[in-house]
């Protein structure tokens, strides 16, 4: 059964001459529950936005132009603000990439714990407290009856980020949302922490949408992943297929540029990397054709004269947006 | 290339940056009003020789020592005591106007491309900064020399009159290396340079690095926490623990029979997904966070995290021997360990 259902999603941005630039273009997945979906893209693609837009937490001068956003049927976005901030916290929550500047600094981390207890679930101050504890024992933070009491800057970054997940998890989400929650921590710790997200959504059932721009570290994790560019998504599928079999020119560009660690093998003489020529096209300045034009290998003069191909089913769970492959049709 | 070859000793006429027992230590305030002195043990006698013309990389956890150790060897970070022999000279006492003339052989690329460069200036003047302040080349000189610097990092000409912001993070960081070029330096010190960028940005960066290295022959100091960055960009590898160099050896040697538990460790969190990489992560990655590095106790400093300390690692420091000419391990245990390593990989 499906939890969250995105249905052609559009958003965009008011620009300082007041025109509307198109951020997002028409985005359309769901997620089932227990399910880990993965968005992925470079900077500049649209993950976080599409997040936001889950959350309704979009800047100003961002809106949602058209689209709708089911969650358990219901149509997020013809929810008062009310009825929207009773649901953050607890049918939704967000792990923040980056947890310094997401957690308040002139709190202690028990405070910031209990206060989604507390706005969700009406528990009074030491009923919070316990709660709290029970919480950093579970993101395996040593020492939680002493540690609930620290500052956010008196921990490691990792046990920051800890913090964010049992904040996160404090309402008991059935969409838990992690906007790279790794991003800014060490291998190590980064292993750490996929392996607790992993656990605890075996516990608790929640279903994932983890945002990352490293393709290959998602692929153990992920049961659906959708690789977005400029806005728009262009190849979505099950994650085996994506990353085994990968037939967008830009999916197969993010697989062959990161050096991918060999063990016991020693290494070859360099070869320089799959690169990606260029960069994504900034905010306005995407035409109606396909937005990976200027940097593919593989343009064609049928991708010049056409728009943007329509994200086509290619087999079983897989489809692709994209005029070289089979099936590419308006 | 410089008057510094000339002088190079002939002993070692291969290796341009030789460091000797390196201590770096930061104060931290005293135990108690009448108390002594603590001391951060930021490096903790680092030593390492990096050949011309190759790349020297530092793999660890933050905190680890890496970049207090890059940043001591350009003389940006008190050194407490110990010998960076740069082109046969020790720099490490130097000052003044000596000092200056040597800044122009050693160059640091920054992390974070958005903080690095000067919101205020425009591109081009802050790639001709160096050559202001170090007297190289007359003034059309100098604005020749950043229009070809400009070129050879791939971006337009028109790029020098641009200010910072107008650049995507991937031109930053080409900037900040053209910038690091500038002086024509012999060692570059890569510190995370591509730890910020998108992966797609990283390769574009990484292949920029190393035309520049086979057309310049530099040197870089590649600090990293990305394994699969480091096992294919580097010549050498060494892994640091809290101040100590705990493994070092070529990247052939390091990645094919690692020896130390910590190593290991990093090889566990950086594993392929598979059946070999669970094996790893249930025996070798370690918990939690690195203990302090504030007057840390004797003994081997990984003890409190290692799975297979025994009563010896808490007492002695273990010291970094040669298991194979081109192989250092310091660990009490590295040959007790050997076996269950080889189990582990066949």
């Amino acid at each position: 059964m499906t939890l969250l259902e995105v249905d052609s999603l559009n958003v965009s941005m008011r620009n300082a001459e007041g025109h509307l630039v198109s951020v997002i273009e028409n985005l359309s997945f769901s997620v089932a529950h227990g399910q880990t979906t993965a968005l992925v893209g470079e900077s500049g693609c649209g993950k976080s936005m599409t997040a936001l837009a889950l959350m309704r937490l979009l800047p100003e001068d961002f809106v949602i132009t058209s689209g709708r956003i089911l969650l358990e049927g219901r149509d997020l976005l013809s929810l008062s603000a009310k009825e929207m901030r009773s649901l953050r916290g607890r049918a939704m929550s967000m792990i923040f990439q980056e947890p310094m500047t997401a957690l308040n600094p002139l709190f202690t981390v028990g405070d910031q714990i209990a206060e989604v207890l507390r706005w969700h679930q009406g528990l009074g101050g030491s009923a919070a407290r316990e709660r709290a504890i029970a919480l950093l024992r579970v993101v395996q933070i040593p020492a939680a009856e002493q540690r609930v009491d620290a500052y956010p800057h008196q921990l490691s970054g990792g046990m920051r980020q800890r913090v964010m997940i049992a904040m996160a998890l404090a309402g008991r989400p059935k969409l838990l949302i992690a906007d790279e929650p790794t991003t800014a921590l060490d291998v190590t710790v980064q292993a750490q922490i996929f392996d607790l997200l992993a656990e605890l959504q075996q516990e608790t059932g929640a279903a994932v949408l983890l945002i990352t721009h490293d393709l290959g570290a998602v692929a153990e994790l992920a049961d659906e992943i959708l690789v977005l560019y400029a806005g728009r998504c262009i190849e979505a599928g099950v994650s085996a297929d994506i990353v085994e079999a990968p037939r967008h020119p830009y999916t197969r560009g993010l697989l062959n540029c990161v050096p991918h660690f060999t063990l016991g093998r020693a290494p070859k003489p360099w070869v320089d990397l799959g690169e990606i020529p260029g960069m994504v096209p900034p905010l306005g300045a995407r035409g109606a054709d396909c937005a990976f034009l200027a940097r593919c290998a593989l343009a064609a003069d049928i991708c010049r004269s056409r728009p943007q191909p329509a994200l086509d089913p290619i087999g079983p769970g897989h489809a692709v947006s994209c005029w070289r492959e089979a099936g590419g049709t308006t | 290339m410089s008057v510094l070859d000339t002088a190079a000793s002939p002993a070692a006429p291969d290796h341009l940056l030789d460091v000797n027992d390196l201590v770096v230590h930061f104060p931290a305030g005293r135990q108690g009003p009448f108390g002594k002195t603590s001391f951060v043990h930021a490096v903790d006698g680092v030593s390492f020789r990096v050949r011309r013309g190759t790349t020297f990389g530092i793999v660890g956890e933050s905190g680890s020592g890496k970049s207090t150790t890059a940043l001591a060897v350009l003389r940006l970070a008190p050194i407490t005591s110990g010998q960076v022999v740069f082109a046969g000279r020790d720099i490490a006492d130097l000052s003044g106007s000596p000092l200056r003339e040597m800044r122009k052989h050693l160059q640091i690329v920054f992390q974070d491309p958005f903080s690095a460069l000067n919101p205020r200036r425009r591109a081009g003047d802050q790639i001709r900064e160096p050559l202001d302040l170090l007297g190289i080349g007359s003034g059309s000189e100098r604005d020749d020399r950043v229009r070809k610097l400009l070129a050879e990092v791939g971006l337009p000409p028109q790029a020098a009159d641009l200010f910072p912001h107008q650049f995507s993070g991937g031109q930053r960081q080409r900037l900040c290396i053209a910038r690091a070029l500038a002086p024509e330096p012999d060692l570059i010190v890569c510190d995370e340079a591509v730890s910020a960028l998108d992966v797609a940005i990283q390769a574009q960066i990484l292949n920029l690095l190393k035309r520049l290295q086979r057309e310049r022959r530099l040197t870089y100091m590649f600090i990293s926490h990305d394994l699969g960055v480091v096992q294919q960009f580097c010549d050498e590898v060494a892994v640091m623990y809290l101040g100590k160099i705990v493994e070092q050896g070529s990247a052939a040697k390091l990645f094919t029979a690692p020896c130390h538990p910590y190593t290991w460790s990093l090889i566990a969190a950086a594993a392929p997904p598979g059946p070999v990489r669970d094996a790893l992560k249930q025996r070798h990655l370690v918990k939690g966070d690195p203990p302090s590095p504030v007057d840390p106790p004797p003994g081997c400093r990984f003890v409190q995290r290692c799975p297979a300390a025994v009563d010896r690692c808490r007492q002695q420091l273990p010291s970094l021997d040669a298991i194979d000419p081109s192989h250092y391990v310091a660990c009490h245990r590295a040959s007790d360990l050997a076996e269950t390593f080889i189990q582990i990989r066949s």
